[in-house]
């Protein structure tokens, strides 16, 4: 059964995306795609707010500036891909997709819920813009490696972007992905590792160590990029371009980020992993988003 | 029978390969190290740019295939039936079959027909797991020239497809020019009354064997080939349940969740008869030549004639 929707936009998103969207444009972009995380959470009264919060530059980046699509064309052959490796985070991409025009953004309360198309984990089948079914930590980098591999048979020019979690990194199939990515040169790969430092069960650091992760893709022969603050779009946008005039090798964006990123009660706390707000903290969230929106409006 | 034409399935597969890889540009072929002996080398012969070996990762190769199918690319991985269905389980699970992508599995070295190997590489649970996929198909050719015809026909399938091979050279039995493959479609090759014999894979070409035996004996068997266990020709199952009156299935597989459950579930629902299941009776396998391992475990004709005149 399929839960297509017409698609239509949000008017004031795309005119802005007309242009070269400046910092300013692309924080407020940020913090819309924000109250769409919490607002879809927080009706579903499931779902991983943190990580998706801590995730919504780099989703806001990546589809507002970086990536070659249309959402008047989600399937376009020639389309940059992203592949939401670290699936629970679903809301955030869902919030972006919304914003950016796939599909109305009063449909992210409907998330999980019941007849409704928006998954609690990404699929395909369903969702305008989803490039890969996603939910099974460590399978989505493999995907991505195929996309990438795709193009260089092809002879095809569109690069492949893919987001996994510090806790992810954990599962071997990353690392399966990783060796055969590094070993077939796949330079049309980015992959963007969210370094939050929390997974469900406490700091990654105390979970199972992966640190040093710029090391171990360095290992794999991966161009290593590590950004100090990936909730700061300056660094981002270095962090990409530079991805993209990387040659012969794919690259590895390890950015360190804060879980729940603009929710005061969620930064770096371990219990917003995968915690639905309340009707009371829910008001407080959307408080601290209206608060940082205004002040955005102010510069 | 020493004039009988023998080649093993996996043989068929290579070959069949380049067939469909001449046919349709967009197939290539992904193997996890085992190209020598899956015989996806055949493919790497004619199409090197269109052969990716993974090396020895298959749930890596499972998604680099899923993202290929993304990108319009009819991919086939290749492994032993143990690493292509078992080790990756979960990821055809939730990176082929929930997005039911258009992804074919040619699992090789299936059953202990393997030989020497042993247990840890004689996969005898793969129909048992890829059955519980929804939306995946699950095909086990008996012979050459049905292993070619699943290959084209998994091609022209919109979807994942499970395509069981073996190891040991069989007689081919399937060569006549009437020969039509058809998925999900059963074969009777043999008309009986007393009983019916339902089997998949290497012992198809043994049942027929066996059933010449059990004639000398006054036993009238019918014996029908499921080439496709998923989804099962239910018609043709229960008919011939109704017409017969008891049936058999012979299995190089587990007796639990293979083709014999398959035809349990459906006769239990459709048309309660008495099943006799031939197959590993819940034991693992061991070294030894496969032939001799066929016979110890009652999967060669004398072994099935001799199970089914206990029973019938």
């Amino acid at each position: 059964m399929y839960f297509w929707r017409r698609l239509w936009y949000t008017k004031d998103i795309k005119s802005i995306q007309e242009d070269n969207m400046n910092k300013l444009e692309l924080q407020k972009t940020a913090n819309e795609i924000r109250k769409g995380i919490v607002t879809a959470v927080h009706s579903a009264k499931a779902g991983h707010p943190g990580g998706s919060l801590s995730a919504a530059e780099v989703f806001t980046y990546l589809y507002f500036e970086e990536m070659n699509i249309d959402p008047k064309d989600p399937k376009k052959p020639d389309r940059d891909r992203f592949v939401l490796s670290k699936g629970h985070t679903a809301p955030g991409l869902y919030s972006a997709l919304a914003h950016r025009g796939y599909f109305p953004v009063e449909d992210l309360k409907t998330l999980r819920k019941l007849g409704s198309y928006l998954q609690g984990h990404p699929s395909m089948q369903y969702i305008p813009g989803v490039d890969m079914s996603s939910g099974s930590l460590g399978q989505g980098i493999s995907a991505a490696c195929g996309m990438a591999l795709s193009a260089k048979m092809s002879n095809e020019d569109y690069r492949v972007y893919t987001l996994l979690g510090d806790g992810e990194i954990q599962e071997g199939q990353v690392w399966e992905a990783a060796m055969f990515a590094g070993a077939r040169k796949l330079d049309n790969l980015v992959v963007i590792v969210d370094n939050n430092g929390l997974q469900i069960d406490g700091r990654i650091e105390d979970v199972c160590n992966p640190y040093p992760i710029d090391k171990k893709f360095e290992a794999f022969n991966f161009h290593v990029i590590n950004v100090a603050d990936g909730n700061d779009f300056d660094q981002l946008k270095a962090a990409f371009d530079e991805a993209r005039a990387t040659k012969g090798m794919p690259t590895a964006i390890v950015m360190k980020t804060v879980k729940g990123k603009g929710v005061s009660f969620m930064e770096n706390q371990v219990s917003w992993h995968g915690t639905a707000p309340n009707d009371e903290q829910y008001a407080i969230a959307m408080a601290d988003l209206e608060k940082a929106g205004e002040a955005l409006c102010q510069m | 029978m020493s004039d009988v034409k023998k080649i093993a399935t996996r043989e068929s597969y290579g070959n069949a390969l380049v067939e469909v890889g001449k046919e349709n540009p967009n197939v290539v072929v992904l193997d996890a190290d085992l190209a020598a002996a899956t015989k996806t080398g055949t493919f790497k012969k004619v199409f090197p740019e269109r052969h990716i070996d993974c090396g020895i990762a298959e749930c890596n190769m499972t998604g680099v295939a899923a993202g290929l199918a993304t990108t319009g690319k009819i991919p086939f991985i290749s492994s032993f039936a143990m690493f292509a269905a078992g080790r990756n389980f979960e990821q055809v699970r939730n990176s082929i079959g929930y997005p039911h992508l258009n992804v074919k599995i040619g699992a090789t070295h299936a059953g202990i027909s393997v030989g020497e190997d042993g247990a840890s590489h004689q996969c005898n649970e793969d129909i048992a797991l890829m059955r519980t996929i929804p939306g995946m198909v699950v095909v086990c050719p008996s012979d050459d020239v049905e292993a070619k015809a699943a290959v084209k026909a998994a091609v022209e399938h919109e979807g994942p497809v499970y395509l069981r091979f073996g190891r040991l050279a069989v007689p081919v039995i399937n060569d006549r020019p009437d020969y039509k493959f058809e998925l999900g479609k059963g074969v009777v090759l043999r008309e009986g009354k007393d009983l019916t014999i339902v089997a998949t894979g290497l012992p198809v070409a043994e049942c027929l064997a066996a059933a010449d035996m059990l004639a000398k004996d006054g036993i009238d068997a019918k014996v029908i080939n499921i080439h496709t266990i998923k989804p099962l020709d239910e018609e043709l199952i229960i008919a011939a349940a109704k017409e017969t009156g008891k049936v058999v299935t012979v299995e190089e597989h587990s007796v639990i969740g293979g083709l014999g459950s398959a035809v349990c579930d459906c006769l239990c629902a459709n048309a309660p008869t008495k099943v006799l299941k031939i197959g590993m009776n819940d034991k693992f396998g061991e070294s030894g030549a496969a032939v001799a391992l066929l016979h110890k475990y009652g999967l060669d004709a004398e072994g099935i004639y001799n199970k089914i005149k206990e029973w019938a």
